[in-house]
C-alpha cells in the first residue's frame, strides 16, 4: 500500500455510500432474501476512472464487475470480475483486477464496508486482468493464495504481462503495478476460515489455464469460478479444451447455489452460466476434430471452426482464432 | 548443403546468452509496423552473398496470416507449383526479425517427386516481421516470396499452455498420411514430434532462469529408401514441430522419419503409406 500515497493523496479519499443501484437490487432480489442487504452495500468512487462498484450478491459476499474488453485507456485495465468475502475475523479478496490502481480501488471499497483485516488475496488463475492488482494488497499478515502451478505460470509470463499491458494502458494508469506471486500454493482441496464462514479452495486440472482455482463459501454457497465461466465475453482458451469441458462436467454434478463468473454479471445461476460456455467449447472441439480428421490445416480451420458461435459473444474476433489455434494444437495429438 | 548452415552453427555457438540478450532487447520494443526494412540486406548477404534473387515470380508462394492468432504457433504454407517441382532443390523459411531468422531449410530428394511441392509448418514470430520463402532451383537460381506478419512475443512465449505437458512425452511422434492434396502421383503426409523446441528465450518456471535453447535441428524423411526431404531447423519452429509435406507416390510408400535435437537425441518413426 506504498502505492496509495503517490496515487491517492489523502484529500482524494472520499468514500461515500451510494443508494442501492438497480443492478444491485435485481441481482440481490433474485438471488437472496432481503436480509442480504442487512449490511448496506456501498461503492467507492474516485476521479481516476477506475471506479469500483461492488454489489453484495449474498450476505457478506461482494462482486465488482469489469468492462468487456482488452486492456485500453478507456477501461483502465478494469476488465474482469473481482470480489471479496467478509468473515467475522478476516476478509478474503478474490482476484484484484488488472492494475495496482484497480486493486487499490477494490481495497478502498472494502475499507468503506469493514475494518476487518484482509487476510487472504486469492487469485483464480494467472491472467493479468485478474492478478495485477495484487500489489495494492501487499502488507503484513496478508497471504496470497493460488493454485500450486500459479507461481510458475505467472513468473514465466511476468515480463510480457507487464510490458504489453503497460504499453496498452500507458505508464500512469499502470503505475505501481507489479507481479505478486502466491505465498500459499494450493495443491489439494483446502479450507480457509474467515470466522463464521469457511472458504473451500479447489485446484483444478488444466482447463482454462493450468492453474485454475475455485472458491466456494460455506455460508452462502456462492462459488467464485474465475475464468472457468465467461458470460457475454467469449471464453479464452489458454490451457486444455478437453480439460475445461471435463471440469465443467464435473462441476455441473454439484453446482453452487450462485456462481461468480470471471467475466460477466456479478452473480449467476449455474445452468445459464455454464450452458453457453459448454456449447461454445463443444462447438470448437467438434469442428476442430472434424477438420483434423479431414486433413485440413490449422490455418484453414481457424477460418472456419465454430463460426456458428460468432453472434453469441462479445470479443469474438479478438479471441476466437486463438482458441481454435490452441484447440487444434491440442486435439491433433488425440 | 546450403549456405545457411554455417549461419545456424554460428548462432548456436553464440548460444543462449546472446539469445537472452536478444530477448531483453525485443521484450521492451513496442511492436510496430515494419517500415522500410534494413535487416534484409544484411541477412540476404549473409545467406546468399551477391546472388540475384527473383522476387514473386511464382516459383514459390508463401501463405501466412497477416495477423497471427497466436505468435508462438503461426501457421505457414509454402508451395512450389508442379511446373517447377522437378527443379526444386532447397527451400528456406526466413523470419526476418526473429533472433534466429532462418527458421528452417528443406532440401528436396528424389522422392519429393516432380509434382507440386507443398510444405506446411508452424513458427514462432517474435515481432512484426517480414516472412520470406527462398527457393533454390537446380540451376542455382533463387526465387523468393514475402509476406508481412503481425505477431509479437512468439519466441519468449512459455512452452505449451500446460507447462507439465511440455516435457512429458518428449520425442513422441505421430506420422500420418492425408487425403488432401492427393493426385495419383502426389501423396501428402504429416509428421509431428513432441518437443518443447526451447528457444533460449523462455523462463524456467521454477528457477526464474532462462532455459537453454534445445530444439529439433534436423529431420530426414524417406519414402522407402529415397529421401523426400532433409530439414535443418532452429528455434523459430514452434514447439511440437509439425510438418506437412507432399511426396511422390511409388511402389513402396512406406515413410520413415529420423529427427535429431540439439542434445543429440534421435527420434524415429515409420508408417506404411497409402496408395501404391
Amino acid at each position: 500500500m506504498i502505492a496509495s500515497k503517490s496515487l491517492y493523496p489523502a484529500s482524494d479519499v472520499s468514500l461515500r455510500t451510494l443508494p442501492i443501484s438497480r443492478q444491485q437490487f435485481l441481482v440481490g432480489a433474485a438471488a437472496m432474501a432481503a436480509a442480504a442487504f442487512a449490511g448496506a452495500p456501498a461503492a467507492a468512487t474516485s476521479a481516476q476512472g477506475t471506479d469500483i462498484h461492488p454489489v453484495e450478491i449474498a450476505p457478506g459476499v461482494f462482486v465488482a464487475t469489469g468492462a468487456h474488453g482488452v486492456y485500453a485507456p478507456a477501461n483502465g485495465g478494469d476488465i474482469s470480475n473481482k470480489g471479496f468475502i467478509i468473515g467475522d475475523t478476516a476478509v478474503a479478496v478474490v482476484d484484484t483486477g488488472g492494475t495496482a490502481r484497480v486493486g487499490l480501488e477494490l481495497l478502498r471499497a472494502i475499507r468503506a464496508l469493514t475494518d476487518r483485516p484482509v487476510g487472504y488475496v486469492i487469485n483464480t488463475h494467472m491472467h493479468p486482468d485478474h492478478v495485477l492488482g495484487n500489489a495494492a494488497f501487499r502488507g503484513e499478515g496478508v497471504q496470497f493464495v493460488g493454485h500450486h502451478k500459479l507461481a510458475a505460470a505467472l513468473s514465466a509470463r511476468a515480463e510480457r504481462y507487464l510490458s504489453y499491458n503497460r504499453d496498452a494502458l500507458g505508464a500512469e494508469a499502470f503505475e505501481s503495478t507489479e507481479i505478486v506471486l502466491p505465498t500459499q500454493p494450493i495443491e489439494t482441496v483446502t479450507t480457509i476460515d474467515l470466522g463464521g464462514r469457511q472458504l473451500r479452495l479447489e485446484p483444478h486440472r488444466t482447463a482454462h489455464t493450468d492453474n485454475d482455482l475455485t472458491i466456494r463459501d460455506s455460508k452462502t454457497d456462492v462459488a467464485f469460478l474465475g475464468d472457468l465461466i465467461f458470460a457475454g465475453h467469449v471464453p479464452t482458451l489458454d490451457g486444455s479444451i478437453r480439460g475445461w469441458l471435463t471440469v465443467l462436467g464435473e462441476m455441473g454434478a454439484k453446482p453452487a447455489r450462485k456462481i461468480v463468473p470471471g467475466h460477466g454479471p456479478a452473480a449467476m445461476d449455474w445452468q445459464p452460466a455454464a450452458t453457453p460456455v459448454i456449447r461454445y467449447l463443444d462447438a470448437v472441439a467438434s469442428d476442430v476434430r472434424q477438420a483434423i480428421k479431414a486433413g485440413r490445416t490449422m490455418r484453414e480451420t481457424i477460418a472456419t471452426a465454430a463460426q456458428s458461435e460468432r453472434g453469441a459473444w462479445e470479443l469474438f474476433d479478438e479471441f476466437h482464432g486463438r482458441n481454435v489455434s490452441a484447440a487444434f494444437a491440442e486435439l491433433e495429438w488425440e | 548443403m546450403s549456405r545457411s548452415i554455417p549461419t545456424m552453427n554460428t548462432l548456436k555457438r553464440i548460444g543462449a546468452a546472446a539469445l537472452v540478450a536478444g530477448l531483453m532487447a525485443v521484450a521492451n520494443a513496442v511492436p510496430s509496423v515494419a517500415d522500410e526494412d534494413d535487416l534484409w540486406p544484411g541477412l540476404r548477404k549473409e545467406l546468399y552473398g551477391a546472388k540475384p534473387i527473383l522476387e514473386a515470380d511464382g516459383a514459390v508462394t508463401l501463405d501466412a496470416p497477416y495477423r497471427a492468432d497466436d505468435a508462438a504457433v503461426v501457421p505457414i504454407t509454402l508451395r512450389i507449383p508442379a511446373s517447377i517441382g522437378a527443379r526444386a532443390k532447397s527451400l528456406s523459411l526466413i523470419i526476418e526479425k526473429n533472433p534466429m531468422p532462418l527458421a528452417a531449410t528443406f532440401t528436396f530428394g528424389p522422392a519429393a517427386g516432380n509434382g507440386e511441392h507443398v510444405i506446411s509448418t508452424r513458427v514462432r514470430i517474435d515481432m512484426y516481421s517480414n516472412v520470406r520463402a527462398v527457393l533454390e532451383t537446380d540451376d542455382g537460381a533463387l526465387h523468393m516470396d514475402t509476406k508481412f506478419v503481425k505477431a509479437a512475443g512468439g519466441c519468449s512465449a512459455p512452452a505449451l499452455k500446460d507447462a507439465a505437458e511440455a516435457l512429458a512425452g518428449l520425442g513422441k511422434m505421430k506420422l500420418r498420411t492425408l487425403e488432401t492434396n492427393q493426385t495419383p502421383l502426389t501423396q501428402e503426409a504429416q509428421v509431428m514430434i513432441r518437443h518443447p523446441n526451447y528457444s533460449g528465450m523462455q523462463m524456467n518456471q521454477v528457477t526464474g532462469l532462462y532455459i537453454p535453447a534445445k530444439y529439433v535441428e534436423s529431420m530426414e524423411v524417406r519414402r522407402g529408401d529415397e529421401i523426400v526431404f532433409t530439414m535443418t531447423g532452429g528455434i523459430s519452429l514452434s514447439e511440437n514441430p509439425n510438418i506437412r509435406f507432399t511426396y511422390a507416390a511409388a511402389g513402396d510408400n512406406t515413410l520413415s522419419v529420423v529427427a535429431k535435437d540439439t542434445d543429440g537425441k534421435t527420434f524415429t518413426t515409420r508408417q506404411a503409406g497409402s496408395g501404391s
